[in-house]
């Protein structure tokens, strides 16, 4: 039987959304032919913010390629608008004469902004706000044109200015309102913005309505003119003062429209077999501007398409932000109260804070957010589900945590969310559903939850809250591999199931751990791999096979990968102490090799950027300098003071010390990187006490403090013990890395480590346990004999190709006719 | 032996490591990144990850997907498309083994 056809206008956010709602319910019900009047695939329209400001590329923000039309099915027709619909043969028209006949027709046509109807629009250099040409227009504008005047200061129109200055354009912003996003936030909360982003170069004029853009004898815009008379430069002027929903298709069909296509809520519109969802519909006398609705109305939409008839759509509440980085505001709601309503308002200015509630009765109805907006979508909530507030009426300006209802208050948001708490406003994600996708999936980074959930999938200005939900899920590691979960989808053992096995049955080579292990995938993926690669080297030292191709890219080429593919060369400099033929080394090198930047690191050394990969070996010979493992999950620096060689207050010679630790552990592979430091005195100049291993020389010893950590979360370093001389440091301290080389799991640092097994453990191990302390340290050393300095084995010519690029040999290119 | 035209011969199996890849350089092009698997099937794309433009040549293969060493995206060696939740698709050229010679075309995506 033939299939029903199903026609699309309008390739946008709502029409494509609808489809794919659309195909989970019922993926082959209908023959699907869809237009789009713009050139391109489906995009996530709300990132050309990120993309004017140069955040994003357009390429990333690409929601549905091509592929994904060609793997559904979908007849596509790209560049071509529907100039007609015949409602009586079934059929539209495109402006190429292209005709589809439908059974059932969507309308998805969006919206268009509105121009001023002001002498001089269509000028050259004037544009609306609306797709990827006119944001690449503003792009190309903003390289040769110098000012730029954006006429409105709603959403847009300051995303559009602050993406243009960004560009290093000249710009100013004018409104007719009194002040900025006056749909969006009270005088107060916008003079707060008003005052950011003049602070960030936008000049403003408000108060002020424009009558003409002067153009000159080209045609082109040249300057505005304002109804007091004055004038301003411009030869790029951004109109957003509005959007129209674009129903002019269907009037001119006959269907009803009245600010937008009249839906019902079903979105049927007045001829049955048409549907209509996003800006271009009208429902319930709204036409929407976000997608958060528009969603919602796919997904309804969806459900009648598929016939299975179930849900009304009843309108949405729907909450706004600014996506300018760095700003926080948050609105929702009646905020501006009147009468019947009271205020309840926190004000900071100075600290550029300012909350406003507004409440009616017992009801929380609107909320003003600026500068701390953490409890936006509480407040929604509340908004949304009209909880009644009486009780906590006093202590709610303060936030959800402030009221300690669940007893955590002082955690993060995302701990004191409820699940049934939207997380996502765009896609409507509770942290119920997150939760539960996380723990049932073995999810662990933010990506899977974007994929599973679809949650901060599309603004992203949830991704934070996401990523505070993965961590309480995960604790304080979330990014890496969660420890009592399955190491990752290509096997059901733990970490710890899988040091076991290694150890216990000698298993050497990475085919042997996954036979043995019964692994799911033939050769793991790029989580499991690293980490059975540092297993078994670290367990079968010298016996077991180090796979080059298990290794991530840093660790396998010797360097550390930039964003640009090109690399970082940072040569071992033991204790931050160099002399001048290094340092003249260092430099020859950097002409040589036209090097971009030469950076001292956070790590006293010295760092050479942008290096190309074809180079690196011809670097490292030129240098004649080791490796300074800055790119692996290996020793990294020992970072030392100057000591009582020179300095008046030092106590021991801190900086051979640090030398001596740091030649004893040269080339360490570990779970995690490793970083020590050794200081002169308690003043610590060093910053022994956010390391791995922190020593700190006192008159009479040394003392050895672990498991500090100055990255992501701070955590200082805990007292193991105090030693009296150099030995026992490098005794205790090659006994400790040791312990936890052999027991941590790869990718904890130290201090989750030693979180894990506590300290006490880690103290009767390395100093109540004099024999067992120097039989890991014996471990160590025999661990560590005999290691090759990674960049002498490359120049003597090993693994060559990983850095040689093939070339095609002209005389090798067959022709045949 | 009759070959078609646009089919040149880059290189032999052995120069590209089992689970690694090898990048051929295109002056004044993007660059193609040749991959081999374990069980030596070898594919062929423009060494420019989806996401932002990362080097795929450098990143771990397993299976026949290869994992981007920026953000780690994953991207299907046989399809070009980044696997669920990333979207984006890399451009394939099609590859061919003479005996243990790779021979790859560049007159159409494959
Ligand atoms: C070069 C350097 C910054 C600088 O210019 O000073 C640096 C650069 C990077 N750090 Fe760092 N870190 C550098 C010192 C530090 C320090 C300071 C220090 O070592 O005293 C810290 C905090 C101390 C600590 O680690 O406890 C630090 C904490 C991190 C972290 C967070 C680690 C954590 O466990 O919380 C990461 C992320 C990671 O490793 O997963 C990181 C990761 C990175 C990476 C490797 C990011 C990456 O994966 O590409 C950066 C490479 C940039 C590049 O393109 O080459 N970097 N990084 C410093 C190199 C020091 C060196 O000589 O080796
Ligand atoms: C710069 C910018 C920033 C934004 N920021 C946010 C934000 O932060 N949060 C938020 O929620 N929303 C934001 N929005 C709004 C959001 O993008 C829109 O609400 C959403 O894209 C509307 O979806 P739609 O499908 O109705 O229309 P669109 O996505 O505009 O799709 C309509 C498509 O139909 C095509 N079309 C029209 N007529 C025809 C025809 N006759 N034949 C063929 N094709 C046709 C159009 O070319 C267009 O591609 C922003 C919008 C812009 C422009
Ligand atoms: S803090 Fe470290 S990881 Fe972050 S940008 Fe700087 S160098 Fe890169
Ligand atoms: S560039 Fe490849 S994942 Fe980001």
């Amino acid at each position: 039987m033939k299939k029903p056809r199903l026609v699309v206008v309008g390739n946008g956010m709502a029409g494509i959304r609808t489809l794919e709602e659309l195909l989970k319910l019922v993926p082959d019900m209908y023959d699907i032919t869809v237009f789009g009047a713009e050139p391109h695939p489906n995009y996530n329209r709300i990132l050309l913010s990120p993309v004017l400001a140069g955040e994003q590329a357009f390429e990333d923000i690409v929601l549905n390629p091509l592929e994904w039309y060609a793997d559904n099915g979908i007849r596509l027709h790209l560049g071509k608008q529907v100039v007609r619909i015949d409602r009586v043969h079934r059929k539209v028209v495109a402006d190429d004469g292209t005709e589809a006949e439908y059974d059932r027709l969507l309308l998805a046509t969006g919206s268009m902004p509105f121009i001023l109807p002001i002498p001089g629009k269509d000028l050259q250099g004037v544009i609306g706000y609306r797709d990827i040409h006119d944001t690449q227009a503003m792009i190309e504008a903003a390289r040769v044109k110098k000012h730029a005047v954006v006429i409105g200061g709603g959403l847009l129109g300051l995303e559009a200015a602050n993406g243009l200055k960004l560009r290093g354009m000249d710009v100013t912003v004018v409104h007719l309102a009194g002040w900025l996003l006056e749909r969006q936030l009270d005088p107060v909360a916008a003079q707060l913005l008003q005052k950011s982003l003049a602070e960030r170069g936008l000049g403003f004029r408000l108060n002020t309505s424009t009558t003409e853009i002067i153009g000159n004898d080209a045609g082109e815009a040249v300057g505005v003119r304002f109804s007091d008379g004055t004038e301003l430069p411009a030869d790029l002027v951004v109109m957003a003062v509005g959007i129209r929903p674009n129903a002019t298709l269907a009037q001119e069909a006959g269907i009803h429209c009245d600010r937008g296509v009249v839906v019902n809520d079903t979105l049927q519109t007045y001829d049955p077999r048409v549907y209509a969802v996003g800006e271009c519909a009208n429902h319930r006398g709204i036409a929407y501007g976000l997608v958060a609705p528009l969603f919602e109305q796919a997904k309804i939409c969806a459900n009648h398409l598929a016939q299975y008839g179930i849900g009304i759509y009843k309108g949405s509440v729907s909450s706004t932000k600014l996506k300018v980085t760095g700003i926080d505001l948050f609105s929702a709601g009646n905020f501006m109260g009147g009468e019947g309503c009271e205020d309840i308002v926190l004000s900071d200015p100075a600290g550029g804070v300012y909350k406003r509630l507004v409440v009616q009765g017992d009801r929380l109805v609107g909320a003003c957010l600026y500068g701390d907006t953490e409890d936006g979508g509480w407040y929604l909530k509340l908004l949304k589900d009209a909880t009644p507030i009486d009780d906590r009426r006093d202590q709610l300006i303060f936030g959800e945590t402030a009221l300690g209802e669940a007893g955590t208050s002082g955690q993060s948001r995302a701990a004191t969310m409820a699940d049934g708490d939207e997380v996502c406003g765009c896609n409507g994600v509770c942290k119920g559903t997150i939760v539960k996708a996380i723990s049932e999936q073995g999810l662990f980074t933010v990506d899977e939850v974007k994929k599973q959930t679809k949650a901060a999938s599309s603004c992203g200005s949830c991704t934070g809250l996401v990523e505070q939900i993965l961590m309480n899920c995960l604790g304080s590691n979330f990014q890496e591999t969660p420890k009592t979960k399955a190491v990752c989808g290509c096997t059901s053992h733990t970490h710890a199931e899988v040091r076991q096995a290694i150890r216990e049955h000698r298993l050497l080579s990475h085919a042997q751990a996954y036979a043995f292990m019964e692994w799911r995938t033939p050769n793991g993926c790029a989580t499991c791999r690293p980490a059975i690669n540092y297993y078994l080297v670290s367990t079968w030292p010298h016996e077991a096979v180090d796979d080059p191709q298990s290794r991530l890219v840093n660790e396998r080429v010797h360097a550390n990968i930039q964003k640009d593919g090109t690399y970082s060369v940072v040569p071992q400099m033991k204790g931050g102490v160099t002399n001048p033929s290094e340092l003249r080394r260092i430099a020859d090198v950097a002409d040589k090799f036209a090097i971009p930047m030469v950076k001292v690191t956070g790590g006293q050394r010295i760092d050479l950027l942008g290096v190309k990969k074809e180079d690196l070996v011809e670097v490292w010979k030129d240098l004649g300098m080791k490796s300074g493992h800055a790119y692996g999950k290996s020793i990294r620096t020992v970072k030392t003071c100057v000591g009582s060689e020179f300095c008046r207050f030092g106590t021991q010679n801190s900086t051979q010390m640090g030398i001596d630790l740091e030649t004893m552990l040269a080339n360490m592979w570990s779970p995690h990187k490793v970083k020590l430091a050794v200081s002169g005195c308690p003043r610590n100049c060093a910053e022994s006490g956010i390391k791995d291993v922190g020593i700190i020389a006192v008159d009479s010893g040394w003392e050895i403090h672990v498991g500090g950590n100055g990255g992501i979360k701070t955590e200082v370093a805990r007292f193991l013990c105090k030693v009296r001389n150099a030995d026992e440091v490098k005794e205790y301290t090659g006994a400790f890395l040791q312990l936890y080389r052999e027991e941590a799991y790869y990718l904890d640092r130290t201090v989750h480590y030693i979180e894990r097994v506590g300290l006490d453990y880690v103290k009767q191990r390395v100093v109540e346990d004099a024999t067992n302390r120097r039989a890991l340290f014996e471990r160590l050393l025999y661990a560590l004999e005999g290691l090759p300095d990674p960049w002498a084995e490359r120049i003597a010519g090993s693994r060559r190709r990983e850095y040689e690029p093939l070339r095609i040999d002209a005389r090798l290119v067959a022709v045949e006719g | 032996m009759a070959r078609h035209t646009g089919w040149i011969r880059i290189c032999v199996l052995d120069d590209i490591p089992a689970l690694g890849a090898r990048v051929l350089a295109q002056d004044g092009g993007t660059d193609i990144a040749l991959f081999r698997t374990a069980d030596d099937r070898v594919f062929a794309v423009a060494d420019r990850c989806p996401h932002k433009g990362g080097p795929l040549s450098q990143g771990l293969v397993a299976g026949d997907t290869v994992t981007c060493p920026l953000h780690n995206w994953t991207i299907g060696l046989e399809s070009g498309e980044a696997c669920a939740p990333d979207v984006g698709c890399v451009r394939r050229y099609p590859v061919r083994m003479e005996g243990d010679e790779v021979w790859l075309s560049m007159a159409a995506p494959a």
